[in-house]
């Protein structure tokens, strides 16, 4: 171990590596309820090039390595499952290009969500990324591998669907190019070339290290608003959301159900966040997006609640600082949701598979979806907060995480960022020749098997 | 119980029918007003029922003083026309019932009724109220909101209930027998609304501009005019007391404020636009506040003086995109008293 710890020091200074018991401890979790699993060696790298010497020398070792972007995906995907290195990716953190023109800005896998929303602010105020609701220090590369969603997700679909090319250090050590930039200085699409990016997307790190990625930017609008619709049966929500969605005026549609404070217990809450930028085009969105719905509007069974401009800023912030009071809710800091991909058909079964798992369990539960793509599919949330101090919460938590899990997937949905355990529920419910196409194009990629060892595998 | 004193006779015989032809939202001929008058005082269906804006001013049109908005209410529920959807109706009143955390306190006069805006008993500073107790929170709330839902019900509930803790937590044992009313809602509930449904009052109460008019006399050596012009967004809770309007124009002639003639002031004052918007009427919304904040720019006013708080939280961005300064009545009146005392 002693020559892998100085052939990474090496590589990347002694300042950037550790095998201390501190930083293997931080290292060993995230804030979600999997356990703890303690990596050997901590590395951060400045560079593509030391990237690929960390993997080169893990690969001749067949040590595992584990990317690490922010660290924030609550499912332990990040976890040192058999131990070796934890890639932390935030030291190549540069935001190398934004293409006015092209909307396209390229940047370094340790980005995060904060510094790119701030450069945009700054030097291009016309435009704006997808940003997902996580603290600013996710990363831009993380929540695209994940196909995470953002606020402009509703038009846009997943953040994956705005990614425009990568580059790539594969488990072997060469560095790749896919999209656009293999061939042009210009990285402003995946295709007409093979596209090759989904071999690291939606993997959890199983088949090589990003390094750096181009994703597509849009119009930052001067003028927004916020429509929050509220009714009381779940039947009518696909509907209502596919109504809305018809006039594709909207950035963002996002459901949620919660049971505090006591006046939302028992309410179905749609938000419609748009944006123009004239104040005359504002009122004619809102409009017509009015309209799509008037027929709910008129039995009077469901209606916008009025929200004087203060109140809707929580709404229109980006992302939403809201959300982190729920996460606290039973202090202790615990906090952990699945996040499930189905088609927005199965709202209400989805939401009272919610309702029976929180009271079946007594956690404080938090439900909602984000609307992918114009109705195309949701990801519906069920989040449980819990007290990390308290082994019987994490425990009760763990127990509801798991049974949505299961039903989520028995339901016709896909866990989203699943943790292993319930990587496993989705492979037993995969159609076996694509498991068996995963292996081996695993065993291509990595055939010493290095890469996030412990996911999407069996046992 | 509580039911509402209202005679349909002096209805039938009406003539005029002020309470209809002088509505700001609904337009009517005399004689088609005549005809759904007769509907509403026959229970029957009516465009009254679900056109009604719930603006309150047909309660100070009635020259009888017959409650005839109340009894557009009663009706509204009755029938189930309800003015706003089911869901934020319902929402709202979870969102405003009594805590039922209320505990008795030692106050002493003049006690200030802060109604149930704690975010506003900052406002409550200074000289203007120096040595005053307040009081606020949602088991004190006047519940007269519930006339824009279609919801005496709630009324009938809670405004006792409010009225017995205001006078059992706080007046009673503190040897106090009257109230300062900071919003015109809790002032027309005790005065006007409360007595139309035959429900008592024991204490007395007064006015926030009363209060402040008298403060002013007081501290007139310490006012600086404010010297500008000014825009009064008069409530709908302020139809039922008008004649408590004549305060305004006491306050502004003391601090130097001048309350330029403008179309819609005074008695063709407009909605703020808040209730139409939760009756989704986000057209008639627009409408009403693109002529009511034209008229104030048109004035060449530099403030927007309000004393409903909701007004103020629905008009203040848009007044102040005008270039207008929105403010509460009670906070110009501190300006005037406070730059001086700097």
């Amino acid at each position: 171990m002693k020559e892998i710890l100085q052939a990474l020091v090496e590589i990347v200074g002694t300042e950037f590596v550790s095998d201390q018991p501190e930083e293997r401890y931080l290292y060993s979790m995230d804030p979600g309820t999997m356990p703890a699993r303690e990596p050997d060696f901590v590395v951060m790298p400045d560079s593509t090039e030391q990237v690929r010497q960390v993997l080169l020398l893990a690969n001749q070792h067949k040590i595992p390595v584990v990317p690490l972007g922010a660290g924030l995906v609550l499912s332990g995907l990040s976890r040192a499952l058999k131990g070796g290195i934890i890639l932390d990716m935030k030291r190549m953190n540069r935001i190398i290009e934004v293409n006015e023109m092209s909307r396209y800005a390229l940047v370094e896998a340790g980005a995060s969500q904060g510094m790119l929303q701030a450069y945009l602010k700054k030097h291009h105020p016309r435009l704006k990324h997808s940003a997902p609701d996580a603290p600013p220090a996710a990363t831009i590369a993380g929540n695209v591998c994940i196909h995470g969603s953002g606020h402009i997700s509703h038009a846009h679909g997943f953040h994956s669907d705005m990614l425009n090319g990568l580059e790539v250090v594969l488990p072997t050590g060469e560095v790749t190019r896919l999209g656009s930039c293999a061939t042009s200085d210009y990285w402003f699409s995946r295709a007409p070339l093979p596209d090759l990016a989904g071999l690291f997307l939606g993997w959890a790190g199983t088949t090589g290290v990003i390094t750096k990625l181009a994703i597509k930017l849009y119009p930052n609008y001067r003028f927004n608003d916020v429509g929050v619709f509220v009714c009381e049966d779940a039947r009518l929500m696909p509907d209502i959301l596919y109504r809305m969605s018809e006039t594709q005026m909207a950035e963002d549609l996002t459901a949620w159900m919660t049971p505090k404070p006591d006046w939302a217990r028992g309410f179905l809450h749609s938000n419609i966040n748009y944006g123009a930028n004239t104040k005359e085009e504002l009122i004619w969105k809102r409009n017509l997006i009015r309209a799509s719905v008037s027929e709910y509007i008129d039995r009077k069974i469901a209606g916008f609640i009025p929200m004087p401009a203060a109140m809707k800023q929580p709404f229109l912030e980006v992302p939403a600082r809201q959300l982190s009071r729920f996460a606290d809710v039973r202090k202790g800091g615990g906090f952990e949701y699945v996040g499930v991909i189905m088609p927005v058909d199965l709202f209400a079964e989805a939401y009272e598979l919610g309702l029976e798992i929180a009271s079946r369990l007594s956690v404080s539960y938090s439900l909602g979806a984000r609307i992918i793509g114009i109705n195309h599919c949701m990801m519906f949330f069920y989040a449980y907060a819990f007290n990390r101090a308290d082994p019987a919460d994490v425990q009760r938590a763990q127990r509801a995480l798991e049974a949505t899990n299961r039903a989520a997937v028995d339901m016709g949905g896909i866990p989203w960022k699943a943790e292993a355990p319930a990587q496993k529920e989705i492979i037993r419910k995969m159609d076996p020749n694509m498991f068996a196409l995963m292996n081996r194009i695993r065993a291509v990629l990595d055939p010493a098997g290095i890469m996030n060892p412990g996911n999407w595998e069996i046992d | 119980m509580y039911e509402l004193n209202y005679d349909p006779q002096i209805c039938a015989k009406c003539k005029t029918c002020d309470c209809l032809m002088k509505c700001q939202y609904i337009d009517f001929e005399l004689a088609e007003a005549r005809v759904e008058k007769e509907k509403l005082l026959n229970g029957q269906d009516t465009r009254i029922l679900q056109e009604c804006t719930t603006c309150y001013s047909c309660e100070e049109y009635c020259p009888a003083g017959n409650h005839p908005f109340y009894q557009i209410v009663e009706r509204q529920e009755e029938k189930g026309f309800l003015p706003v959807p089911e869901p934020i109706t319902k929402q709202q009143l979870t969102m405003m019932e009594p805590r039922g955390t209320i505990t008795p306190a030692s106050v002493s006069a003049p006690v200030i009724n802060m109604c149930y805006f704690p975010m506003l008993t900052d406002s409550i500073r200074g000289k203007l109220y120096e040595n005053t107790s307040m009081i606020v929170g949602s088991d004190i709330f006047c519940n007269i909101m519930w006339l824009h839902f279609g919801k005496n019900s709630a009324i009938r509930e809670r405004l006792p209930r409010m009225i017995d803790n205001i006078q059992q937590f706080y007046l009673k044992d503190s040897g106090v027998e009257e109230v300062v009313c900071y919003h015109d809602e809790c002032y027309g509930a005790y005065t006007q609304l409360a007595p139309a449904f035959g429900i008592e009052v024991p204490f007395k109460v007064v006015h926030l501009f009363e209060y402040l008019s008298n403060k002013l006399d007081e501290l007139s050596d310490q006012i600086t005019p404010i010297n500008a012009k000014v825009a009064y967004q008069r409530p709908c809770s302020n139809r039922l007391i008008p004649q408590t309007q004549h305060w305004v124009d006491d306050i502004f002639q003391k601090i130097g404020a001048d309350r330029v003639p403008r179309e819609y002031d005074r008695d063709n004052a407009l909605c703020c636009g808040q209730v139409l918007r939760a009756q989704q009427r986000d057209d008639l919304a627009d409408d009403v506040q693109k002529r009511n904040l034209d008229d104030m720019q048109q004035a060449g006013v530099a403030y927007c003086v309000f004393n409903c708080p909701v007004c103020m939280f629905t008009l203040a961005d848009a007044v102040a995109e005008r270039g207008i300064f929105p403010i509460l009545m009670s906070d110009l009146c501190q300006a005037a008293v406070e730059k001086k005392a700097e």
